[in-house]
């Protein structure tokens, strides 16, 4: 499907930091130091090992830097390629993995700043998620605030799964700051990799189970999302699941719908039902496509109820398709255009305004 | 309270099922734990008297997360002569079985399924007890009903001798884990357990639950009944995928797998993914010679209950045509408060020859009944 000619939004590209050291002039004097003084190893999160298939097509590899690096590389590979009018960078360097909430909190604002100067500087068309140090609810919720008023930071970011289910009460600070400012809340595919990415049956062998096990981690998250009364506190709050597909959806919402109608006793804050709340809060980024054919795709938007919850998205530099072969051509124009233009302007206001002054 | 909310219209009630029918997934329980003794070493007795059964998580007794019904059951199963729900046999024919024409009952014992302990020699001990009570006081007394090996699935070696033990005897149909064990259970040290079920031509039963340790999901811990209850398909997901990604299925032509009470929804969405995921990574599972789809729909079974309900039934077709209508057994979970009633629990006007299968035919033919 040639999507080039619509101006679509890309709702999830990956920008990949070189290497640590390019950290360096954006770190403060003491981090600096540590650097070099303690040797940090750089933060390459296991949820993309550098040479596996799928974190990068091999024709977005070039000879010298990793895949996402090159800035020049980018628009031809996609932003040109593609005609997307805007791009959102979720870049997926492992500081939401560390333990010491100093330490994310200084490498996640020098991680921001350098996405702002080297990325967002450079290309008008390039907006980016926050990268906040999840590991100190108050200071995610002080980074938040710092690039506020930046309005090409469109998007919080957080990993698929992290310490604590994220409906914890915990974390409310952070959604209030996201829903004050009008971003939306970015979940991504990666865990910080504190407990076994599974649901209670253990830390699996193979990195093709672990990339398999992101969508069930996102089931666990919506259902902790919607049971802890997120969305009836903040509903304003928009939600955007990234890089793990749609189809999982409609069986999930059946369960946690047929289980919120018998034990809303339990969580009576829950005053809709769940498939109503992530209908109208939640969104999913297109890549991957894990349907087989279009009639399973057309079937599983029908089974979700509403054509309203897809954005669409490249995983620019991950391998989900090959070519141009982004979307299946089946969809039709109307469906299309709505995947790509009008759901991701919906969701991200922040692109709509700046896209249109 | 139940309150109906919804408008049920659509739903076609069978009134006295025509047919007899299979009910994969019963729940009986010791009226108390000492009814199990004569079965089991002095001991273990004294052990249990003393440490109780300590399970892999915070209270000696009772559900990590409150239920939403007392001992998660049904209110009017409570038998009349006292003891738990699904305690009493006649209770359960009187209330359960007869009314709703079961022909063939398989027992699940979860009340507790002692492969969960983390003490291992308990662990067997008290699966090999449960299993001698469960042919004497369940199986020889009620012809309908079947049983499940308890296994102590955490110990490899000790699984195997139980399941020696107890394959020759024709009451017994299948060998049962828990989804939550404590290692993914596709990973080798449960591959004698799988090889021992395979050797004796029984499909492996891996029903929701257990306690392996690690949080109900990756994410952490959730606070609330509801998550822990959803979570289970989430496990189930997990469970299946490290099945078929470890090469269970390649290995072991024999081997037969029954997901119970999982639901089954999710299952295409799993196969779509892993497939899509295996076509790029295959080079990580060489021992792979098909798409993980393929291992799934020969070699998988799942239980109906909880059956998932969408707003528009008809998906629910779109489901099982691209599960299969012969992969599916009904399940009521008797005497559980999310029963799904045999008259009722199918929304869909569907056709006789796939209503036969659903009920009893894939059952009969899982289990070479």
């Amino acid at each position: 499907m040639n999507v080039a000619s619509l101006g679509g939004i890309d709702c999830d590209i990956h920008p990949a930091l070189p290497a640590l050291r390019s950290l360096l002039p954006y770190l403060d004097d003491h981090w600096r130091d540590a650097v070099i003084q303690r040797g940090v190893h750089e933060l390459n999160s296991i949820a993309y090992p550098d040479n596996a298939p799928i974190t990068a097509r091999t024709d977005f590899r070039s000879s010298g830097g990793r895949p996402g690096s090159d800035l020049d590389l980018l628009r031809a590979h996609t932003l040109d390629h593609f005609g997307s009018k805007a791009a959102i960078c979720n870049c997926l360097y492992g500081v939401q993995l560390l333990f010491s909430e100093d330490m994310a909190s200084a490498f996640a604002r020098a991680l921001n700043t350098w996405i702002a100067r080297e990325w967002l500087d450079r290309e008008p068309r390039l907006r980016a998620s926050i990268i906040v140090p999840l590991q100190s609810p108050e200071r995610a919720v002080d980074e938040i605030e710092h690039w506020a008023r930046d309005q090409r930071f469109v998007q919080v970011l957080l990993p698929a799964m992290a310490d604590l289910p994220y409906g914890r009460r915990t974390y409310w600070p952070i959604y209030a700051a996201a829903e004050r400012h009008r971003l939306p809340i970015g979940i991504h595919a990666g865990s910080s990799y504190r407990h076994p990415v599974t649901a209670g049956v253990g830390w699996p062998s193979y990195y093709t189970e672990d990339y398999a096990a992101q969508a069930v981690g996102f089931q666990s998250q919506l259902t902790s999302l919607v049971c802890e009364g997120v969305f009836s506190k903040f509903p304003n709050l928009r939600v955007v699941l990234m890089e793990s597909g749609c189809s999982w959806l409609p069986a999930h919402l059946w369960r946690l719908t047929k289980y919120w109608r018998s034990l809303r006793m339990e969580i009576p804050w829950v005053d809709r039902s769940p498939t109503e709340i992530v209908r109208s809060n939640v969104r999913l980024t297109l890549q991957p496509i894990d349907t087989p054919g279009e009639e399973e795709l057309l079937k599983t938007i029908d089974h979700i109820g509403t054509d309203g919850l897809l954005l669409f998205s490249t995983d620019y530099p991950h391998w989900q398709f090959d070519g141009d072969e982004i979307l299946p051509a089946e969809l039709g124009a109307d469906l299309i255009r709505k995947i790509t233009v009008d759901n991701p302007l919906e969701t991200y206001s922040r692109i709509k305004e700046t896209l249109s002054s | 309270m139940n309150i109906e909310v919804r408008d049920r219209s659509e739903a076609p009630v069978v009134a006295l099922l025509p047919t007899a029918i299979a009910d994969c997934d019963i729940h009986h329980s010791p009226k108390d734990l000492k009814r199990i003794y004569p079965y089991l070493e002095r001991r273990w007795q004294q052990h249990i008297a003393e440490y109780g059964l300590i399970p892999r998580q915070a209270y000696q007794a009772g559900p990590a997360y409150a239920k939403g019904q007392p001992d998660a059951s049904r209110r009017d199963a409570w038998p009349p002569s006292g003891g738990r729900p699904g305690s009493d046999l006649a209770f359960m024919a009187e209330h359960h079985l007869d009314p709703n024409n079961i022909e063939l009952g398989v027992l699940n014992m979860i009340r507790p399924h002692p492969g969960a302990f983390p003490n291992l020699d308990l662990s067997a001990a008290v699966c090999r007890a449960l299993n001698e009570w469960q042919i004497a006081e369940w199986t020889q007394k009620d012809r309908r009903l079947k049983a499940s090996i308890l296994v102590p699935y955490e110990d490899g070696p000790a699984a195997v001798s139980e399941i020696e033990r107890c394959a020759g005897h024709p009451d017994f149909v299948q060998v049962l884990l828990l989804t939550r064990t404590v290692e993914p259970m596709g990973q080798r040290r449960y591959w004698p357990i799988y090889e021992a079920a395979a050797s004796a031509s029984l499909p492996v039963g891996v029903h929701a639950f257990g306690f392996g340790g690690s949080p109900p999901s990756g994410g952490g811990w959730p606070s609330y009944y509801i998550e822990d209850m959803v979570g289970h398909a989430q496990s189930a997901q997990n469970a299946l995928t490290s099945m078929v990604i470890e090469g269970i299925f390649e290995r072991l032509a024999n081997f037969r797998l029954v997901l119970i009470e999982t639901g089954f929804a999710w299952l295409p969405a799993l196969c779509w993914r892993l497939d899509n995921i295996w076509a790029k990574l295959k080079s990580e599972t060489p021992h792979l010679k098909r798409p993980p789809s393929e291992y799934i729909r020969d070699r998988v079974w799942l239980t109906t209950q909880p059956m998932e309900e969408p707003e528009v039934r008809k998906h629910l077709f779109d489901i099982v045509d691209w599960i299969g209508w012969d992969k599916l057994l009904f399940a009521s979970d008797y005497p559980h408060w999310d029963y799904d009633e045999p008259a009722r629990a199918l929304p869909l006007a569907i056709d006789p020859a796939q209503r036969t299968k659903l009920f009893i035919g894939n059952a009969k033919a899982v289990y070479r009944i």
